[in-house]
């Protein structure tokens, strides 16, 4: 019985993904989600026979409001880190799992005559560690998505050094069994989980988020195979596999191996290459703008994260409502590392209700950029850089990218002259056809909604 | 000495397949079909959907809850029930934000 509703539970979470591959379907797919999650503790708590099922309620009452309070609340443009913040969250749970094990393995039934099993024992050790790497990097991911931390430079054979000591440490905790060892190795695997993030540039953060979504997957598993429980192990493959997925997706759109995303910090390496001297440009106002706009019959919008810090989106919509109504064709063109997470530009024009059809993904635009009037791009930097196709010394050489500059015109909306997150100069900004347009991405589309 | 230490390590093997030969090599089995479906299924989502995909992935990660209500249900007063509790708590923000998190979001991709 107990078997077969973790059968059921693992399906529920089978179809969640699989109600994701189109809108149509997708809000199904989460019910069948919660479905999943309802039947795993439904199975749990057949499987148990305890008196005192108040204490597990009532801390299930208190995470679950807090959880429905910070979901509530938070705002679109922070769902990166959001969502870092809730991966560290399953890998601190993860690591008081193992440690509940390790202090109770007759609980788990992980216990034989000589002792905890061998192989809990390693299933153990990897699920802490990678719990607490899960952690302590989605809590740092956090900082820099928030904005608070800015990260540091941490020389790679420290880091190297740190991993080679977490695997000795992993050997002979499995070998000795000696559970100060395991403690040893769950504080290291903490530090470990830190210093891989904090010298990890901030245009890298798409990848860092994918990644430590499959960490927390990986974790999951790690606990499943320490309890013997086919439901954990299942769902933290999807997840696993999933986060995989997308990191390797984000690589892709920025053309970076996930090894160099994580051994060589751009930023730092590229903090030098800004240059100094002030090339001439063509800076517009907002009437400028609406005349170029109202005399353009197609126009693509590239949104960046410079939407997202100034909620433009609203102000896009409707920029985009009287454009259409002008007898203008307006699509959106999205860049799959624009944003801070994978899909964050998506969400975003979803939040202002553009239609899901006038929204392009790379591939399926890029080549009408040379036939568009218009390119508006919004806060959209290092993704439209021609630096990626042009120049072999770029830290960005080689990533692909939206191709505005073979557009008519480009209005470009940015806050300043200052350089993108890769801190890349685009010199696109210095082009014959660009026009920059200088301010909060917000107030300069409205004023140009009121020029129309 | 190194022959010694290969010995052990071949002990360690031999005694990890004999106490996994019921749960082990099961598990790995259905990790790894599990990995395939995954893969599978995941590459199918369109890419307008990844950041729904991400809160729901994160909140049904969280599933780890099983393994902290066994910990937290214990009736005798212990370290392992208060890890227990915790975790259940920090597994309950994960479900109950992350669902509700991507049930916001797909709201808005259904608006017509």
């Amino acid at each position: 019985m107990i078997d077969i509703l973790y059968l059921i539970a693992a399906i529920c979470f089978i179809l969640a993904l699989q109600g994701l591959s189109s809108a149509e379907t997708s809000r199904a797919g989460n019910l069948f989600g919660i479905f999943g999650m309802a039947f795993a503790c439904l199975a749990v708590y057949l499987s148990i026979d305890t008196s005192d099922m108040w204490f597990v309620i009532s801390a299930i009452a208190i995470g679950g409001s807090i959880g429905v309070l910070i979901a509530k609340k938070v705002s679109m443009t922070a769902l990166p880190q959001m969502v870092a913040g809730f991966h560290s969250l399953v890998g601190l749970a993860a690591v008081l799992i193992a440690f509940a094990a390790c202090f109770a393995p007759a609980l788990f039934h992980i216990v034989g005559e000589n002792g905890i099993y061998k192989s809990s024992l390693i299933e153990m050790g990897l699920g802490a560690s990678i719990g607490a790497i899960t952690f302590t990097g989605s809590f740092i991911a956090f900082l820099k998505l928030q904005g608070t931390y800015k990260g540091h430079y941490i020389p790679l054979i420290a880091n190297a050094v740190i991993a080679v000591l977490i695997l000795g440490l992993l050997a002979s905790f499995i070998y000795t069994e000696n559970v100060q060892l395991f403690v040893v190795l769950t504080l290291l695997s903490l530090v470990f989980g830190a210093t891989l993030i904090i010298p990890i540039g901030g245009a890298d953060m798409p990848v860092v988020v994918s990644m430590l979504n499959s960490y927390s997957g990986w974790a999951a598993s790690g606990i499943g195979f320490t309890l013997q429980n086919d439901l954990l192990i299942i769902t933290g493959a999807l997840v696993g596999a999933s986060g995989a997925i997308l990191s390797y997706i984000m690589c892709k759109g920025m053309n970076r191996s996930l090894f160099d995303v994580i051994f060589t910090s751009g930023v730092y390496s590229s903090a030098s290459n800004k240059s100094a001297e002030i090339k001439p440009f063509k800076q517009g106002a907002a009437e400028d703008a609406a005349f170029i706009l109202k005399n353009a019959s197609s126009v693509i919008i590239v949104p960046g994260y410079g939407m997202a810090t100034s909620q433009a989106q609203h102000a896009l919509k409707e920029l985009g409502d009287i454009l259409k109504k002008n007898g203008t064709t307006v699509r959106y063109a999205i860049h799959p590392v624009a944003g801070r997470m994978p899909g964050h530009m998506n969400v975003l024009l979803a939040e202002a209700n553009v239609p899901y059809e006038d929204v392009f993904e790379l591939d399926e635009i890029n080549r009408d950029f040379a036939t568009c009037d218009v390119a508006y791009v919004v806060g959209a930097n290092d993704v439209t850089n021609p630096a990626a196709k042009n120049d072999p010394t770029s830290p960005i050489y080689g990533m692909p990218i939206l191709e505005v500059e073979k557009a008519k015109t480009v209005l470009f909306l940015k806050r300043s002259m200052g350089t993108g997150y890769a801190g890349v100069d685009n010199e696109l900004f210095y082009e014959q056809n660009t026009m920059m347009l200088l301010g909060d991405a917000k107030k300069m589309t409205e004023a140009i909604i009121k020029a129309m | 000495m190194e022959c010694c230490v290969f010995a052990d390590g071949l002990n360690c093997l031999l005694d990890f397949m004999r106490t996994t030969s019921s749960g082990g090599i099961h598990g790995i089995t259905v990790f790894i079909l599990a990995c395939f479906v995954g893969y599978y299924v995941v590459w199918k989502v369109t890419p307008a959907l990844h950041a729904p995909l991400m809160s729901v992935t994160n909140a049904i990660s969280s599933v780890i809850i099983i393994g902290a209500i066994f910990a937290a249900a214990q009736t005798i007063f212990s370290y392992s029930r208060i890890f227990g509790f915790i975790a259940v708590v920090l597994a309950s923000i994960n479900i109950f934000g992350g669902f509700t998190v991507t049930h916001r979001m797909l709201r808005m991709f259904q608006k017509k």
